[in-house]
């Protein structure tokens, strides 16, 4: 049960990557899971093509999980292309966090920061979300 | 509102007391592990555990009594309603009304209170009036009023609260100046923070203004005593799931004079007098407010759970309560970096809200469960209260007749594990 705090997920919790805020961000946007409160803010600068995500920056407040995982995700996409992100599942995240069995309250604790940054990222391309994420601005109360 | 606060006193005897490991064998729940700990279940606010007594009751209802009720002319429908009507005679005592036909089942403490504001509400209030809530409320007592007040065009505003976490009483002339105060709603007992309200004098400065008083009990009826014409409210909500009773129902009473006068808000069976083409008039107390068919054998339930917590007695359950929590806030003081909300334990029902620096509730609860311990994580759909907090959310630990003081040790040194894990 101690794989839910392993010392990764703590480590990443504790000095949190890609922690800031940047301003003039090409793509951004904030939620919250209603639930429990916690709140993920993201920001995203794209390199000279316009695609490349270059700097990638979130900010919030909530519980161990949700927090190392956005900080995580930070790692994840940076270099990647909006595109590529846009798309990136549920699963890929998840396997990264790399938590077994978690109970469905905690992976939405684990999803929030991958799904405010799918908003920010087809926002600012003008393209719809992926099916599976339908719906999830709302649920994630994303602004 | 001064440091010493309100100006009432419990009256308790010391020699009422209860056995919670008595009690325990009433409820099979408890008797497991969780995480191969035993369960500590601290999370009675949200909704108590369930006892055989009461169990039986509705089993019993269904395999020997059931029917609807109120309808058919069988034998059987007689046994059901009579068993259904039983209840409500209950019900009715436990709060002291003066007449069980201004008891009317509901479908929990949030039904009830939007019967009155929808049902007295909308026709009562207007222009220039003003709604009077507090920053305690659960948004069960908060959201019809500010709902309401919107689409009557009524002022709507909150009693402040002290830092203590106790309602600012002085806020109230300031708030009477803004109109004319036609409701003032509150609970009797945060279910966030267990700060017990000063009922008796908020409804003689409703009245003063001519307000109607409207009580949210549900964090209440299950732990104390309730008196409806002592605490000189108009309404009273409660729901069964909090007192030992099943999921499904709940309890409204209204004065008499207030339900009679006033519009329905169910529309359809059984809530009727006449029905015709051109138009139906309204049947009498209680069944004007119940349309369709009840929650029969939960009501059944409703009165077997009342008829248990009556058993052990509202006054040892309101000292056994004052007793756990005075030793929580005892022991939580001890564990490193939490603070904790609300009043001192005097004016304190069975709840402690807490947070732990440094450590999001949702985290702390998890570890605790890996001890079998079960707390509430979140905002207790009080967000109101968690802004003037400042906090997201908090932990609560909240009691029942069958805590035992030693859950409260394991809540203490489950805490100092979470520390150790979030360093």
């Amino acid at each position: 049960m101690d794989d839910l705090y392993r010392e990764v997920i703590l480590d990443h919790y504790k000095n949190p990557r890609g922690h800031g805020v940047i301003d003039d961000a090409d793509a951004s946007a904030e939620g919250m899971n209603p639930l429990c409160g916690d709140e993920v803010a993201i920001y995203v600068a794209f390199a000279e093509d316009g695609e490349t995500i270059e700097e990638v920056k979130f900010s919030g407040r909530g519980c161990a999980i949700s927090q190392a995982a956005t900080s995580m995700l930070t790692e994840m996409v940076q270099g990647r292309s909006a595109g590529e992100v846009g798309e990136l599942s549920k699963e890929e995240l998840l396997e990264e966090v790399g938590i077994p069995n978690m109970s469905p309250i905690r992976i939405k604790c684990a999803l929030l920061g991958l799904g405010v940054l799918k908003v920010a990222l087809h926002r600012a391309k003008g393209t719809p979300l992926p099916t599976e994420w339908a719906g999830l601005d709302e649920e994630f109360r994303v602004r | 509102m001064s440091e010493g606060g309100y100006d009432w006193l419990m009256a308790v005897p010391a020699e009422l007391k209860l056995d919670p490991r008595t009690l325990r064998a009433d409820f099979p729940i408890l008797a497991q592990e969780i995480n191969g700990k035993p369960l500590a279940y601290l999370d009675s606010a949200v909704t108590a555990q369930k006892p055989r007594q009461m169990l039986e009751a509705m089993t019993h209802f269904y395999e020997t009594s059931y029917a609807n009720v109120h309808r058919g002319v069988y034998s059987l429908a007689e046994r059901a309603t009579e068993a259904f009507e039983g209840a409500r005679e209950k019900v009715a005592r436990l709060v002291n009304a003066p007449s069980s036909r201004a008891l009317i089942f509901t479908r929990n403490a949030t039904e009830s209170l939007n019967l009155v504001a929808y049902a007295w509400g909308l026709t009562n209030l207007g222009r220039g009036d003003v709604v009077v809530v507090t920053e305690l409320e659960h948004h069960s007592n908060f959201v019809p009023w500010q709902y309401v007040a919107k689409r009557t065009g009524a002022e709507f505003r909150m009693i402040p609260l002290t830092d203590g976490g106790e309602l600012d009483l002085e806020a109230l002339e300031a708030i009477a100046r803004d109109g004319d105060v036609k409701v003032v709603a509150t609970n009797l007992v945060s279910n966030a923070l267990g700060t017990i309200n000063p009922v008796e004098r908020l409804s003689a400065w409703a009245h003063d203004h001519g307000a109607i008083m409207v009580v949210d009990a549900a964090q209440g009826a299950p732990h104390r005593v309730i008196d409806v014409q002592a605490l000189g409210c108009d309404f009273l909500a409660f729901s069964a799931h909090k007192l030992c009773g099943p999921s499904g129902v709940g309890a409204l009473w209204g004065r008499r004079e207030l339900l009679e006068a006033m519009e329905p808000f169910n529309l359809g069976g059984h809530m009727i007098k006449k029905v015709q083409f051109e138009q139906t008039t309204w049947g009498d107390l209680p069944h004007k407010f119940e349309a369709g068919t009840s929650p029969i054998a939960e009501a059944v339930g409703f009165g077997a759970a009342v008829d248990y917590i009556t058993g052990v007695g509202l006054e040892a359950i309101e000292q056994h309560e004052h007793d756990l929590v005075s030793y929580a806030l005892e022991r939580l003081a001890d564990v490193p970096g939490i603070v904790i909300y609300g009043p001192p334990p005097e004016r304190r029902a069975g709840i402690v809200s807490f947070n732990m620096d440094g450590v999001h509730p949702h985290d702390v609860a998890q570890v605790l469960d890996w001890e079998g311990v079960a707390i509430r994580a979140g905002h207790h759909c009080c967000q109101p209260l968690m802004q003037r907090l400042g906090v997201a959310a908090t932990n609560r630990a909240s009691f029942y007749l069958y805590t035992l003081p030693e859950e409260i040790d394991r809540l203490a040194e489950g805490l100092l594990r979470v520390r150790k894990v979030f360093g």
